[in-house]
């Protein structure tokens, strides 16, 4: 009895040691992986950070208005973020490449369909910077020249610009994402029609002077000649 | 290449019929350029007077007028061409030894306004005149001495650029008088009255420097050239007159125009002091240029002013812009600025050293980028609003002398503040 009982727990000790034997140098790979993708994610970073820096992106974030939504948000600015979002990125591919070395079943299909993810998340990303930086540029476009056409409500023509196009910005980052795909066309049309539909609103009710002047403008040009009192400026 | 040669992309810009058109007239002593666009209206009378003004000034000479035209639909170039030297004499009584040629040709206007002038300074260049005049086709009114005047400098005493001055209503031109005059006068230290020139003439040695250096594929060949070229000039210490012209009656811009002419003017001196910086940072006070006749004559009869929409105007855009200028000025200036809106039609003043500090922050922030330059000029419209509104209050009933010596503190004003600018550019390097 006494002898089984040392036999097995031999058995099983041997067991225990060749699996640990056998995954020792995997477990070893993950750790040299994780180690090497952590200096390479570094370096990454460390590059990106100074192009970045040297291509002005804070200035141009700050146009594209994400510095602000960053700033309200208690983050770091857009290029510590994105080098940031970077070395992470980077350092944590390594990390799955060194899980996938291990061999667990299950782990496999999940790190596949992570580096698959990778490259519909930086388009997003992509798109969602250019989008805030359109939205922008085309709300102040909006309001300058809103005000130099003495329009009422400049400010809110340019709100309504830039909220359309983050809007439609924001649904095509969750379809590129697949996330939430049929809430987000449910949500994105709900959120537009009565978008529009306050507009129209607006526009019809609301603003009847402001749409009375903008057609004034439009059509009746002889009538605006006539009032025009301002000097040449040259 | 030789200074009288052509480089292909001058040569292969213009068509094979205007260059056959200009190979039949030979070399010419002065040339006229006339630039058009739809000024069938008026046209016509400006034609007769530029012959009326050779035949009389320059009977001897070769002549050649060149219509460089944008692709008027109302007739504008038959009417340029159709003009015959017959139709001059019985009228003036005036003979002429040579044949005065008038030739046309159609560009596309969407490829800018610069390509006019570039069209009269290649042709002027073909065709070796010794002294060019470019006439605007929208002055209501010139005489044919106009002509010879904008020409003597030239042909005669050895100036390579004749810019003009007019007798105009003390409130006419106040971007001029408040912007660019004095900020070109700062930065340059040339007294250039009129630097955005309707009217001007210059020397085949000026022009086809021009032609040569001006990046005219870099975005140089568009509204405001004619800036860019008075610009070259004085960069280039070319020698340059003044000559007084008489009145100018021109069409009358309305309020929509601001913003185009900001851009033309503004926008286009602004560009220009990215590379002229080592020039101009250097500068320091400013000389007067010679000047035939009076360097300015100010009309001071009533006319009509919509103040209080100017002052409107201002206040709405310091408040609804606030977001934009927060980005292009500094935050004492923004703050004063604030301060003003607030004030009522009697208080309000925009004085002139807040002036000067806004249009050096906004160039400072023109030259960095802050936001998209087009913006930056586009928001400088409702400031330009009220200081011309102050402007107005100032002088609405002082004398010529009193405007020119408003006009003159200012310019000292700019001429002060330079220090501020030169350390707002380096700063922001």
């Amino acid at each position: 009895m006494r002898e089984m009982i040392v036999s097995e727990l031999t058995q099983a000790w041997h067991e225990m040691a060749r699996g640990f034997a056998h995954y020792l140098p995997r477990l070893i790979v993950m750790l040299i992986l994780a180690f090497v993708g952590w200096v390479i994610a570094y370096v990454v970073k460390v590059i990106l950070r100074s192009i970045l820096q040297f291509m002005k992106f804070d200035k141009l974030s700050e146009n594209a208005g994400a510095s602000q939504l960053l700033n309200k948000a208690a983050l770091p600015a857009a290029t510590e973020m994105l080098s940031r979002f970077v070395f992470w990125v980077t350092w944590l591919g390594f990390i799955l490449l060194g899980v996938s070395v291990l061999g667990i079943l299950g782990l496999q299909e999940q790190i596949a369909r992570f580096f698959l993810f990778l490259p519909r998340l930086f388009v997003a990303m992509f798109i969602l910077f250019f989008g805030l930086l359109a939205a922008s540029f085309f709300s102040r476009a909006v309001l300058l020249a809103a005000v130099n056409a003495n329009m009422p409500s400049p400010r809110i023509l340019g709100l309504a610009v830039r909220s359309i196009i983050i809007v439609f910005v924001l649904s095509i980052v969750f379809e590129e994402l697949g996330l939430a795909e049929q809430t987000m066309l449910v949500a994105f049309g709900i959120a537009f029609g009565a978008l529009m539909l306050g507009l129209a609103i607006a526009f019809g009710i609301g603003g009847r002077d402001l749409a009375k002047h903008f057609l004034e403008e439009k059509f009746v040009r002889e009538k605006k000649d006539e009032n025009a009192d301002e000097l040449s400026p040259l | 290449m030789s200074g009288t040669e052509l480089n292909l992309e001058d040569e292969t810009f213009l068509s094979d019929d205007f260059l056959r058109q200009l190979i039949n007239v030979g070399e010419v002593d002065i040339l006229v350029g006339l630039p058009t666009h739809n000024n069938a209206k008026t046209v016509g009378p400006i034609v007769h007077t530029i012959r009326s003004g050779i035949l009389g000034g320059f009977p001897r000479e070769r002549a050649v007028i060149i219509n460089a035209d944008g692709g008027s639909r109302d007739g504008t170039p038959e009417l340029v061409t159709g003009i015959s030297i017959d139709d001059m004499r019985p009228a003036s009584n005036l003979n002429t030894l040579r044949t005065l040629h008038s030739i046309s040709t159609t560009y596309v206007r969407s490829t800018g306004s610069g390509v006019a002038l570039r069209t009269i300074l290649a042709a002027a260049e073909l065709l070796r005149a010794k002294a060019c005049i470019v006439m605007s086709p929208e002055s209501a009114k010139i005489e044919p001495e106009w002509i010879a005047n904008l020409l003597r400098p030239i042909y005669r005493d050895g100036f390579d650029l004749v810019s003009p001055t007019y007798r105009r209503h003390k409130f006419d031109g106040l971007l001029m008088t408040n912007l660019v005059y004095p900020m070109i006068r700062a930065l340059y230290g040339a007294r250039i009255r009129e630097a955005y020139m309707p009217e001007f003439g210059f020397s085949n040695r000026l022009g086809n420097q021009f032609l040569g250096q001006n990046g005219w594929r870099d975005g140089n060949g568009g509204p405001g050239v004619e800036l860019r070229f008075t610009l070259a000039a004085i960069r280039g210490g070319y020698r340059i007159c003044q000559v007084f012209l008489g009145e100018k009656e021109h069409i009358e811009r309305r309020a929509t125009d601001l913003v185009p002419t900001l851009r033309e003017t503004v926008g286009t001196l602004f560009a220009a002091m990215d590379s002229d910086f080592p020039i101009w940072s250097t500068v320091v006070g400013s000389k007067p240029v010679p000047t035939i006749g009076s360097e300015q004559e100010l009309l001071l009869n009533s006319t009509r002013v919509n103040r209080k929409r100017l002052r409107e105007m201002f206040s709405t855009g310091v408040v609804e812009l606030e977001s934009v200028f927060r980005l292009i000025l500094s935050s004492s200036t923004l703050a004063e600025l604030q301060r003003i809106a607030r004030l009522g039609e009697e208080e309000f003043h925009y004085s002139a050293e807040l002036w000067v500090r806004t249009v050096y922050e906004f160039a400072a922030s023109y030259q960095k980028s802050v936001i998209s330059r087009d913006h930056i000029i586009q928001a400088l419209a409702p400031l330009f609003r009220g200081r011309a509104y102050t402007f107005l209050a100032e002088n609405r009933n002082g004398s010529a002398t009193d405007v020119e010596n408003n006009i003159e503190g200012l310019c000292l004003e700019f001429e002060r503040l330079k220090p501020y600018l030169v350390q707002m550019w380096k700063s922001r390097e």
